[in-house]
């Protein structure tokens, strides 16, 4: 429709526009530009150049991180897909108690990253805690949840899952009510199995609905920061310092503005490739259907 | 034969209402033991079951306060979210103008930047003008949401123009037509994007986190996440309850507004 003055659609989205350019535009821009100086926030800045982004990927620490980043984020994504699909197929059913079972699943999106990963530092511990007791009931080794450099990340991923399961599950249940019925009881009718139903009427459809929590669990494992900080801090031996954290890490233990913001610029960077890459095989996945 | 089909999925659900059910039953259990009871066998049922810890949380933290500081940070931030991404999701879904798709690409790169990239150079700026430990420092960073604006205007591409067409021949001004007319018809959308709003950043740790440095304006889960700090040795008992009362209110919202917040991200 045409505006009534000229003006009305930049006064509609002035409000927002100011806030993105003072919160979002102007902040990254200035993060560039402090990634080129020494700066601990006591001193004044010194101009140092490339300086900071050759100290973050010394002896390979950046890659490091990148690559606990992505670790961390390919198994929390292709978990929490699989369970939530998995239990969307599960709980579709009418009922109080099928619905009671969604509730209680879906109730740990809505708690607090704090919560949860108190609670589950608790569970865990390796002494007293009830995965320990378990363990023990079962006659299995110790395993050092978070103590040990080869679980922690494991660990994290792990308890990421259980906390956003449930919203991949509710995406997942909104995608299959959107499956016409008609269409499984004509399959039905040409004999398909169960399974059969599922890989050719079901998945075609479910596709989008999986790209999209796909997309969206991969921002929030991108994202991750509350069980880092509260769960190993990081540790051990560094193996749980994933982006956030260490950008958290240069600014508040480091002191170090410039090696932080450096840290930030390549973060927006990857992200950026991990979008472009997203768009990309959604697009080819449309020119193909 | 009937029933042969739907055991399994019903003791299959059981078992996953377990996972999920089990840890919340151990942090309740766990917040209602003394300290010797959970050093013995931690999964025990309580044998003396006591409200100490929870009275040792309201000891250590100011829980009323902070409780009130997250409330009020998590419902205006919802508000505005709501009051900009109106008049914006009508412009990008409803107006035709030069430098629209600029505009709309540009709320889409917002998508794409998260706060623990901006973090560092918004507490300096907050710093420069003495606004660190504000509720504004907490507040206005989020006041416009990318997501909102865009589930907005997703919303409106579903009315008819006609809509507006009658309220503007009628006299009806712009503002008129965003707030009294369009708002109304878009409200199952505008009250899932405010509670999903409010459900993240009631619970929101980093900003908090980042943005504060005293006692001012801590909110309620960075107050419970202190109370786990190293050194003093972890008082189990204590955590949980500060873990009960950090989410009892919004399992209640979630007991309470269910399919409103379920439809917000089955729709997104």
């Amino acid at each position: 429709m045409k505006p009534r003055a000229k003006v009305h659609p930049w006064l509609m989205l002035g409000p927002s526009l100011a806030a993105w350019t003072l919160f979002v535009f102007v902040p990254l821009g200035l993060a560039a530009y402090e990634s080129l100086f020494a700066w601990d926030m006591l001193t004044d800045p010194v101009y140092v150049g490339g300086a900071n982004y050759a100290a973050i990927a010394e002896n390979g620490e950046l890659g490091r991180i990148l690559a606990r980043t992505l670790g961390y984020s390919v198994l929390v994504v292709s978990g929490a897909m699989v369970l939530g699909l998995a239990l969307a197929l599960l709980l579709d059913r009418p009922g109080r108690f099928f619905a009671f079972v969604r509730g209680a699943i879906f109730s740990a999106y809505v708690v607090s990253w704090v919560a949860v990963a108190l609670l589950w530092v608790l569970l865990l511990d390796p002494d007293r805690g009830v995965a320990a007791s378990l363990l023990r009931a079962l006659h299995l080794p110790r395993v050092g949840f978070l103590t040990d450099p080869r679980a922690a990340l494991i660990t994290l991923a792990g308890v990421t899952i259980w906390k956003i399961t449930g919203y991949a599950m509710v995406v997942f249940l909104s995608g299959l009510r959107a499956v016409p019925r008609s269409l499984h009881e004509a399959a039905a009718l040409d004999g398909a199995n169960a399974l059969q139903r599922f890989r050719w009427v079901t998945w075609p459809l479910l596709k989008p609905t999986a790209a999209f929590v796909a997309t969206t669990s991969l921002i929030v494992s991108f994202q991750a920061f509350d069980v880092v900080r509260i769960m190993t801090g990081g540790g051990p031996a560094r193996a749980t310092t994933i982006f956030v954290y260490a950008i958290y890490e240069q600014v508040f233990m480091n002191l170090s503005v410039g090696k932080a913001s450096a840290l930030g610029v390549v973060y927006v960077g990857v992200l950026c490739v991990l979008a472009a890459a997203q768009l990309r095989a959604w697009r080819s996945r449309g020119a193909r259907a | 034969m009937k029933r042969g089909p739907a055991f399994v999925p019903t003791v299959l659900a059981a078992l996953a209402s377990a996972i999920w059910v089990l840890p919340y039953a151990w942090m309740v259990m766990t917040s209602l033991k003394p300290l010797d009871e959970i050093a013995q066998d931690p999964t025990a049922l309580p044998k003396r079951p006591q409200l100490a810890a929870y009275r040792e949380v309201l000891e250590l933290v100011p829980v009323g306060r902070y409780l009130l500081v997250s409330v009020a940070v998590a419902t205006v931030i919802g508000l505005l979210q709501l009051a900009l991404a109106l008049p914006a999701g009508y412009a990008l879904a409803k107006l035709r103008f030069v430098g629209k798709k600029t505009a709309f690409a540009l709320v889409m790169a917002c998508l794409l930047v998260p706060a623990q990239v901006t973090f560092v150079s918004v507490f300096l700026m907050f710093s420069k003008v003495s606004l660190t430990n504000s509720f504004s420092a907490l507040v206005l960073p989020f006041a416009a949401s990318a997501l909102g604006t865009f589930l907005v205007r997703q919303a409106l591409l579903g009315v008819p123009d006609e809509i507006i067409e009658a309220a503007r021949l009628d006299g009806a001004s712009e503002l008129t037509i965003i707030y009294r007319i369009l708002a109304p018809l878009l409200r199952p959308t505008l009250v899932s994007l405010f509670l999903v709003s409010f459900v993240f950043h009631y619970s929101d740790y980093f900003w908090p986190l980042v943005m504060t440095t005293d006692d001012t304006v801590r909110t309620l889960p960075l107050g419970i996440a202190l109370l786990k700090e190293p050194g003093s040795g972890v008082r189990w008992h204590v955590v949980m309850a500060g873990n009960v009362i950090l989410s009892l209110p919004v399992l209640a919202l979630f007991a309470l507004a269910q399919k409103h917040l379920i439809r917000g991200i089955g729709r997104s």
